[in-house]
Formats: structure tokens, C-alpha cells, sequence
């Protein structure tokens, strides 16, 4: 498999992935779409130094992952070129905030080193919460559920054919890299002289693919908008779900939750 | 009844592809549309389509195709891709068949009810719930072809439906296109396909009718076929 195609496989293994079945893949996206932009939302309102209420916030992928049989060394993999550029972003705030926290024996902990590892989780966790969502409902009906948020259609075709291009394009990209390897056996990339041609035909080739397509749908009857054929999701059920979680975000952001069972365990001690 | 009157089209201006080209097809006429690799055959579906803005009319029992009538006239025109990869977009065969009578109001019961029943009819049950791209590319022409059956269009533009096909899945769609009732037009390059399916031919070249005529006499006029680049049907040729 050459690189391109690695990519094609991940998205369309993703695209399997919504299709199993499990409790949290029969909730409906709806919810599951609310659930997730509440979740990214509280994570992300913590404070920089408040490790130890970002880490309670595990709570929700760890459950999921649990309950939805997505596997979390699979996410991690898929994450291997994110987590990079999330760690990029952080990496100076050590070198800037300097001010001592606490001290562990010889180490002076400082704002920094927190804040550093703080963004870390964040960023990790949203991007957990991400695949979860990603994992669990078919991106139709994850764009039937934003048309249900009354966003508006344009918006919402542009992001499905935006994620059914990026297919298209992926495919290009393998075909004609195997193309191209195929007849320059001893090269290990594609030669810098011919990157010009070779993406000014990719894109010339992926957007007739990408017409094409979109005429497809057009035959068919695509109006903008979305009728799902999974089964018949459970809307109580889903509610309970999207209550549930709202709950458990509201009292892990309010309440100091990680400082309670820490002093919980100093007092047994 | 399809009407296609004085049709010209180009993708660029002063390079026409489809130059005033005009025919009539009836109501439940299977018509061969031949030609060369480029001849203009895809062209001219994707202008019947509305897919392509071509000058000149084509009229789908009475409604003239223009950007205002198009959900009305693509509800009445199946269109199977040459390109089958194009066709199918959604992950699983049974969402791709479920996409279009979803969108034209079918409710989930019968929606599922006219998958199998077409899925059977063309004996490919098992690519119900398959995924689309562990499909192979024969397969996924079936299955193209179901999705467009399904929609129960008044008539069916085929373009190149039986390559890729092996020998047995050929045969199959050439049975399924002689049991349709609907209007037929099919686009191949297998020409013994169309001498088995269809009753008239339309001949095409560098985008103009040539000749447009019964099946049997355009099929075995040698010269006219060579002329324009292409050879007898190999159940002709062999006598
Ligand atoms: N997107 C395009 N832009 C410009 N020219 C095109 C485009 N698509 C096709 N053509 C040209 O239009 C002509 C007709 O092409 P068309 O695809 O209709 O041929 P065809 O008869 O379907 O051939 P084939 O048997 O190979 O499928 C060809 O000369 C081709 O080069
Ligand atoms: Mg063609």
C-alpha cells in the first residue's frame, strides 16, 4: 500500500466504524453531535492550570470507548500527526511561564510545565471526542443532525462533499502515484520536477470525479437535504443521553471534583 | 417520448462536440447509440441529462429539460454512469439504493421492500449490506445499475453498462434490459450487446449523426461500420 492509499483506508475504515452496532451507535446522531460540542466545549473552557479538572473530564471517552467497542489504541493511531502539532503549540509555554507552582522534591514544578501538559489532555481529549463521534455515526447523519440544528443547507452539502472529495482525492492521489512508481521503479517519492504536473493533474482529475459525483447525487434526487435510512434511532433513549452527559459536563466544570477525592484520600491517610 | 432537437454542445467554445443532432425515441424503444471512443456518446447523455448546457431542446414526455424542470425530468431519466466508482457514494450498497427513493419520498418500509426486490432480480442479494469500496468493479456496475433500476425511471440512459462485466453478469444484464418496459437508450462499444438489446442504432461520429436505423441493417454494413471506426459484431463477423 503506498501512503495515499493508507490514508483512503483510514477514512473508509472510519466510515465502517459508524456502521457497527453498539449502545452508543444507536443513539441518535443528533444527540451524539450535541453531546460532543458541549463536551469540547467544557474541556476547553478550563483554566490553564486546572489539570485536575481537565483530567476528571476523561470520564466521557473513557466511557465510551467502553460502551462503543471503538478501540482507543486505534484513535491514538490515527491521532499520530496531530498530537505533534497540539504539542508544537504548547511546547514554550515552560520556557515562558516560569513562576514555581510547587515542589517535588528536587523538581520545581512551574506554571509552565502545567500549563503544557494541561493543553496536552485538552487537545487529546477533543480529539477523542472527535473519533468518538466520528466512530460512531455515518457522516450523513451527522449532517442530517447539523440541517436539524438549522444549519444552513449550503453549509452542510459543502461539508459532505468537502468529506467525499477528500475520498475522491485520496484515490486519485494512489492511482496515479502507483502510476507513476510503477514506470520510475528506483525512486522513493515522486521527482521534484514533476510535482507541478502532478498535482496540476490530480486537482484537474479529482474535481471531474468530484462533478461527477455531485451529478450523481443530483440524479438521484440530493436536494440538500438528508433522509436517514439507519434503523429507526431511539429519540428517549438519545434524550436521556444527551441530559445525562450535560449533567455529568455542568457538575465536572462547577464542582472541584478531582480536589474532592483528593482530599477525600488525604483524610483516610 | 424523448425528443432531442438540433442539440450542439461544447466544452470549449469554437471545439463544438455534439454538432445539431436531432432524433425522437418512443415509448419503450431500445435504441443502440454507437461510435468511436470519442465520439461524443457520454456527451450527449450528460446533455440530455441537464448535466451539460447544450443549445438547442430535449423534451421528456412534453417537459423540456432546462434548469427549472430538472428534479421533474431526472426523476423520469436513469442514468447509469460509465464510471461506476462516480455512481456509488455512500458507504454501503443498500444506502446508495436507499439515497434516491428516500429523496423522491419513499418511506423506509418500502424503500426496503424495493431493494430486495431489484437486488433479487438481478441475483446479487449478497451485495446487499457489502461496503462499496471492498466491492469488486463488476460488482459495483450491478450495483449501480440496481440503484438507477430501483428508481423505477420512465426511461434509462445506459452509458457502457456491460464492460467490466464478466461473461455471466453480461448476459444477466442483457436479460434484465430485455425484461424492462421502460425506454432504453444504451451506449457500448460491444456491439453484439446492442444487436441483442436493441431494435434501432444511432450512429454517431466527432459528434454527428451519421446513420440512424434499424439494429440488423446498421450492424451489418461492414464499410459504414469501419468508416467510422469500428468493426461487425463478432457473432456477424464469424459468418
Ligand atoms: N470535460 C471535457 N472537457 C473537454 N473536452 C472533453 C471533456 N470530456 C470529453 N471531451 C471531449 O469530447 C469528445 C467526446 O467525448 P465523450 O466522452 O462524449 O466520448 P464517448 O463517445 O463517450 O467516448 P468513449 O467511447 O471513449 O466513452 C472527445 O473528443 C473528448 O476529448
Ligand atoms: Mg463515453
Amino acid at each position: 500500500m503506498n501512503r495515499a492509499q493508507q490514508a483512503l483506508y483510514e477514512m473508509k475504515q472510519t466510515d465502517e466504524l459508524a456502521m457497527m452496532d453498539s449502545p452508543v451507535h444507536r443513539f441518535s446522531a443528533l444527540s451524539k453531535l450535541m453531546v460532543t460540542v458541549i463536551y469540547i466545549v467544557t474541556v476547553m473552557s478550563f483554566s490553564k492550570y486546572d489539570f485536575g479538572g481537565v483530567f476528571m473530564m476523561a470520564l466521557y471517552p473513557y466511557l465510551v470507548f467502553q460502551l462503543s467497542g471503538l478501540s482507543f489504541k486505534l484513535c491514538m493511531y490515527r491521532m499520530r500527526y496531530v498530537i505533534p502539532l497540539v504539542a508544537f503549540v504548547g511546547i514554550f509555554n515552560p520556557f515562558i511561564d516560569r513562576t514555581v507552582m510547587f515542589q517535588a522534591r528536587f523538581l520545581s514544578v512551574t506554571g509552565g510545565m502545567i500549563s503544557f501538559v494541561t493543553l496536552m489532555i485538552k487537545g487529546i481529549l477533543c480529539l477523542c471526542a472527535a473519533f468518538l463521534l466520528s466512530g460512531t455515526a455515518p457522516v450523513d447523519e451527522i449532517c442530517g443532525a447539523l440541517r436539524r440544528l438549522h444549519v444552513p443547507s449550503v453549509f452542510v452539502t459543502v461539508f459532505l462533499l468537502a468529506y467525499r472529495y477528500m475520498s475522491v482525492l485520496m484515490e486519485e492521489v494512489a492511482v496515479m502515484s502507483d502510476a507513476y512508481h510503477l514506470r520510475a521503479p528506483r525512486q522513493k517519492g515522486i521527482a521534484f520536477e514533476t510535482w507541478g504536473s502532478f498535482l496540476g493533474q490530480l486537482l484537474l482529475r479529482s474535481m471531474d470525479r468530484a462533478q461527477e459525483l455531485y451529478a450523481a447525487m443530483q440524479l438521484r434526487g440530493y436536494d440538500g437535504e438528508f433522509r436517514q435510512t439507519g434503523n429507526t434511532k431511539d429519540r428517549s433513549v438519545s434524550f436521556v443521553w444527551f441530559v445525562v452527559w450535560t449533567a455529568v459536563f455542568l457538575i465536572l466544570r462547577f464542582v472541584p471534583v478531582a480536589s474532592l477525592i483528593g482530599n477525600l484520600f488525604v483524610r483516610q491517610l | 417520448m424523448i425528443e432531442v432537437k438540433n442539440l450542439t454542445f461544447a466544452y470549449e467554445k469554437e471545439k463544438p462536440v455534439l454538432h445539431d443532432i436531432s432524433f425522437t425515441v418512443k415509448d419503450g424503444e431500445r435504441i443502440g447509440l454507437i461510435g468511436a471512443n470519442g465520439a461524443g456518446k457520454s456527451t450527449l447523455m450528460k446533455v440530455m441529462l441537464g448535466l451539460l448546457d447544450g443549445e438547442g431542446s430535449v423534451i421528456v414526455e412534453g417537459i423540456p429539460v432546462t434548469q427549472k424542470t430538472l428534479a421533474e425530468t431526472r426523476k423520469k431519466l436513469g442514468f447509469v454512469l460509465q464510471n461506476s466508482d462516480n455512481q456509488m457514494f455512500m458507504p454501503k450498497v443498500y444506502d446508495d439504493m436507499a439515497f434516491g427513493l428516500l429523496n423522491y419520498g419513499m418511506n423506509k418500509e418500502e424503500t426496503e421492500k424495493k431493494i430486495d426486490e431489484v437486488l433479487s432480480s438481478m441475483h446479487i442479494e449478497y451485495l446487499k449490506d457489502r461496503y462499496n469500496h471492498r466491492i469488486s468493479g463488476g460488482e459495483k456496475r450491478m450495483a449501480a445499475i440496481a440503484t438507477v433500476l430501483a428508481m423505477e425511471p420512465s426511461a434509462l440512459l445506459m452509458d457502457e453498462p456491460t464492460s467490466a462485466l464478466d461473461p455471466k453478469n453480461r448476459r444477466m444484464i442483457i436479460q434484465i434490459i430485455n425484461d424492462l418496459k421502460q425506454t432504453c437508450i444504451i451506449t457500448s462499444h460491444d456491439l453484439d450487446m446492442i444487436m441483442d438489446t436493441c431494435s434501432r442504432v444511432i450512429l454517431i461520429d466527432e459528434g454527428r449523426i451519421i446513420k440512424d436505423g434499424p439494429a440488423v441493417e446498421i450492424l451489418r454494413d461492414r464499410k459504414l461500420l469501419e468508416a467510422h471506426g469500428m468493426e461487425l459484431p463478432l457473432s456477424l463477423s464469424r459468418l
